[in-house]
C-alpha cells in the first residue's frame, strides 16, 4: 500500500469513531477495561489451545456489528499487519515436529497447531483493539486512560502524537512529492536521500515542537491538559464490563467448542 | 483604561548567535488602538511580536502592558492580558477536537466549567464556527482553521490582541471574513502582515520596522500610500491604492467554440 493510501485509511478509521450506536455511546473507561481483559485472556492460553479461542471471536464480532463498522476495512487493517505474526510463528512447524493426532487417522506436527494459536491470538487481539479506536476515537481512549489512573505526562503525549500524527504525514507526504517529482527513474530515490528526507522532517519537527509549546504558553498551559467532558461511569457501562468479563471467565476456564459437541454428539462425542 | 496599554521602551534584542535583530524600538499603544505593523523580511517582526507577550525578554531597555512591566515573573500576568494569534494555525490547534482546544484557554485561567463552556460558546459564535466544535482539527479547511485560532484567543478575554498574518495563504472569501472579523473587535489590536490591504481595512495606524528599527510611524492612509518608503522597504503600494484600471482590458469569457 502507498503512503498516500495508507494516509487517507488512518483517517478513515478516524472518522469511524464519530459514530453513535450502542457502542460508541458506551463510556471510554467500560471499553478500555474490557479491551484490555479481552487481550490479556486471549493472550494466556497455553501454545497448543487453538479451539476454546474460538468462542472470542463474538467480542470483536459483536462490537463490530453494534458499532456500526465495516468488517472489510477491519479486516484489510489486520491483513496489513500480519506478516508480523506470521514471521513470529512460521517456523514453529519445523522446529516443534513432533505429531499429534487430531482427529482418528489425522496426525500433523505439533507445530502447525501453536502456530495456529499465535494467529487465532493476534487475529483476535489485533481486531478488538483496531475495533476499540474506530468506536472510541482516540482522545476517547486518552480520556479514559488518564481516568483510570496513567499519569498526565504520558496521556498529553499520545494526544499530541495522535494530533500531529496527520500534520506530519502530511508534511512526509509533501516532501516525498517533491522528491519524486525531481528524480527521474530511480535516481533521487536510494538510501542516502531518504535518510536526507528523515532528517529535514526531523528538523522540521523539532522547529514545529517548539512553536507548539510557545502557543501552549501563551494560552497557560502548566504541565497538565485540562478536560471539561461530562463523563459518567453508568449502569449500562458497569453492565458491559460484567457481562464481558463474565464471557471471558467462562471461555477461559470451560473449554466451550468441546462442551457443545459433548452435548449434541453424546458421552461419545 | 490604562491596562489596555502596550509600551516599548527603547527595546533591543539580540539572538545567542550574535544576531541584533532590534535595535531600540519605542513605540506606545493606547486603549482600542489598532496597529499595524509591516517590513520586510527579516526586518525584525517576528521577533517584536514574541516580545509582545514575554516568549522572548528584551536584552535591554523594557516593555509594559499596562504598569506592569515584563520580566520573567510576570510573564502568566501578561500572558493573560497579551493574547496571541500565531501565523501557523496548525501549531496553535493542538487539541483533539475544536470544542477543546478553544477550552483549553479558559481551563488553565481555572474558571468554572459553566464559565468556560460560556465563554467557548460565545468565541465560536463570534467567529461564526459553532458548528465546528465536536470536528477534530485536521478536517478542516485553512480558513476554519484561522477562524478556530482567533476564537482560542479570544476566548481568553485578552485586553489586546496580536496577531501574526492572520490571513496568509488563505482564499479572497475567507481573508475577507477574517478582515470582517477583525473590524468587529474592539480590543487593542496589533497586526503584522506583508498584506497591505489588509492593513489599510483594519488598522488606522501603522508602523514600519527596518533593520530592528521603527522607521515609520503614523496613520496607515499616510504611510501606505508613501510609494517610496514602501518600495525602500521591499513593499509596494496596496493594490487598492494601485489605481490600473482596464490595464488588461476587461476579461473575456472563453464560451463554447461555434
Amino acid at each position: 500500500m502507498g503512503f498516500e493510501a495508507s494516509y487517507s485509511d488512518i483517517g478513515r478509521l478516524d472518522r469511524l469513531s464519530y459514530g453513535d450506536t450502542a457502542v460508541h455511546r458506551l463510556d471510554p473507561r467500560a471499553k478500555v477495561t474490557a479491551t484490555i481483559l479481552f487481550a490479556a485472556t486471549v493472550v494466556s492460553f497455553p501454545k497448543y489451545e487453538v479451539l476454546p479461542l474460538l468462542p472470542f471471536f463474538l467480542f470483536p464480532v459483536l462490537i463490530g456489528a453494534i458499532g456500526d463498522i465495516p468488517a472489510g476495512f477491519i479486516a484489510k487493517k489486520v491483513a496489513a499487519v500480519s506478516p508480523f505474526a506470521v514471521f513470529v510463528g512460521i517456523f514453529n512447524p519445523l522446529f516443534d515436529s513432533s505429531t499429534v493426532a487430531i482427529a482418528p487417522g489425522v496426525a500433523i506436527s505439533a507445530g502447525w497447531i501453536s502456530f495456529a494459536s499465535i494467529l487465532l491470538k493476534f487475529l483476535l487481539t489485533i481486531s478488538a483493539a483496531l475495533l476499540l479506536i474506530a468506536t472510541t476515537s482516540f482522545p476517547g481512549i486518552c480520556r479514559g486512560l488518564r481516568r483510570l489512573g496513567l499519569p498526565a505526562l504520558f496521556v498529553s503525549q499520545l494526544l499530541f502524537l495522535y494530533r500531529y500524527l496527520f500534520v506530519l504525514m502530511e508534511e512526509a507526504m509533501r516532501v516525498a512529492r517533491a522528491r519524486d517529482m525531481r528524480s527521474f527513474g530511480s535516481r533521487g530515490t536510494g538510501v542516502r536521500v531518504f535518510i536526507r528526507v528523515l532528517g529535514t522532517l526531523f528538523l522540521r519537527t523539532v522547529e514545529r515542537a517548539e512553536r507548539i509549546y510557545n502557543a501552549m504558553l501563551a494560552r497557560g498551559f502548566r504541565g497538565e491538559v485540562p478536560s471539561i467532558r461530562p463523563e459518567s461511569f453508568r449502569p449500562r457501562d458497569a453492565a458491559f464490563v460484567a457481562a464481558a468479563c463474565g464471557y471471558f471467565a467462562l471461555c477461559r476456564l470451560v473449554n466451550v467448542p468441546e462442551s457443545i459437541g459433548r452435548l449434541v454428539g453424546g458421552p461419545g462425542g | 483604561m490604562s491596562h489596555h496599554i502596550l509600551e516599548f521602551r527603547n527595546v533591543r534584542f539580540r539572538y545567542s548567535d550574535g544576531t541584533e535583530a532590534l535595535k531600540g524600538v519605542s513605540f506606545r499603544i493606547t486603549h482600542g488602538e489598532s496597529v499595524g505593523i509591516v517590513g520586510a523580511n527579516g526586518a525584525g517582526k517576528s521577533t517584536l511580536l514574541l516580545h509582545m507577550n514575554g516568549h522572548l525578554l528584551p536584552t535591554s531597555g523594557e516593555v509594559f502592558v499596562g504598569e506592569v512591566p515584563l520580566r520573567k515573573e510576570t510573564r502568566p500576568e501578561i500572558r493573560r492580558k497579551v493574547g496571541v494569534v500565531f501565523q501557523n494555525p496548525d501549531d496553535q490547534l493542538f487539541m483533539p477536537t475544536v470544542f477543546d482546544d478553544v477550552a483549553f484557554g479558559p481551563l488553565n485561567l481555572g474558571l468554572p466549567p459553566d464559565r468556560v463552556r460560556e465563554r467557548v460558546h460565545e468565541a465560536l459564535r463570534r467567529v461564526n464556527a459553532l458548528a465546528l466544535a465536536d470536528k477534530p482539527p485536521h478536517h478542516l479547511s485553512g480558513g476554519q482553521k484561522s477562524a478556530v485560532a482567533i476564537a482560542a484567543v479570544i476566548a481568553m478575554e485578552p485586553d489586546i490582541l496580536v496577531m501574526d498574518e492572520p490571513a496568509a495563504s488563505l482564499d479572497p472569501k475567507s481573508r475577507r471574513d477574517v478582515i470582517s472579523l477583525l473590524n468587529t473587535f474592539t480590543h487593542s489590536k496589533i497586526v503584522a502582515s506583508h498584506d497591505l490591504d489588509l492593513i489599510l481595512d483594519v488598522c488606522a495606524r501603522c508602523l514600519v520596522i527596518q533593520d530592528g528599527e521603527i522607521v515609520a510611524d503614523g496613520a496607515s492612509a499616510e504611510i501606505l500610500s508613501d510609494e517610496s518608503l514602501l518600495v525602500e522597504n521591499q513593499l509596494e503600494l496596496p493594490l487598492t491604492l494601485q489605481g490600473r484600471p482596464g490595464r488588461w482590458g476587461a476579461a473575456r469569457k472563453i464560451g463554447p467554440r461555434p
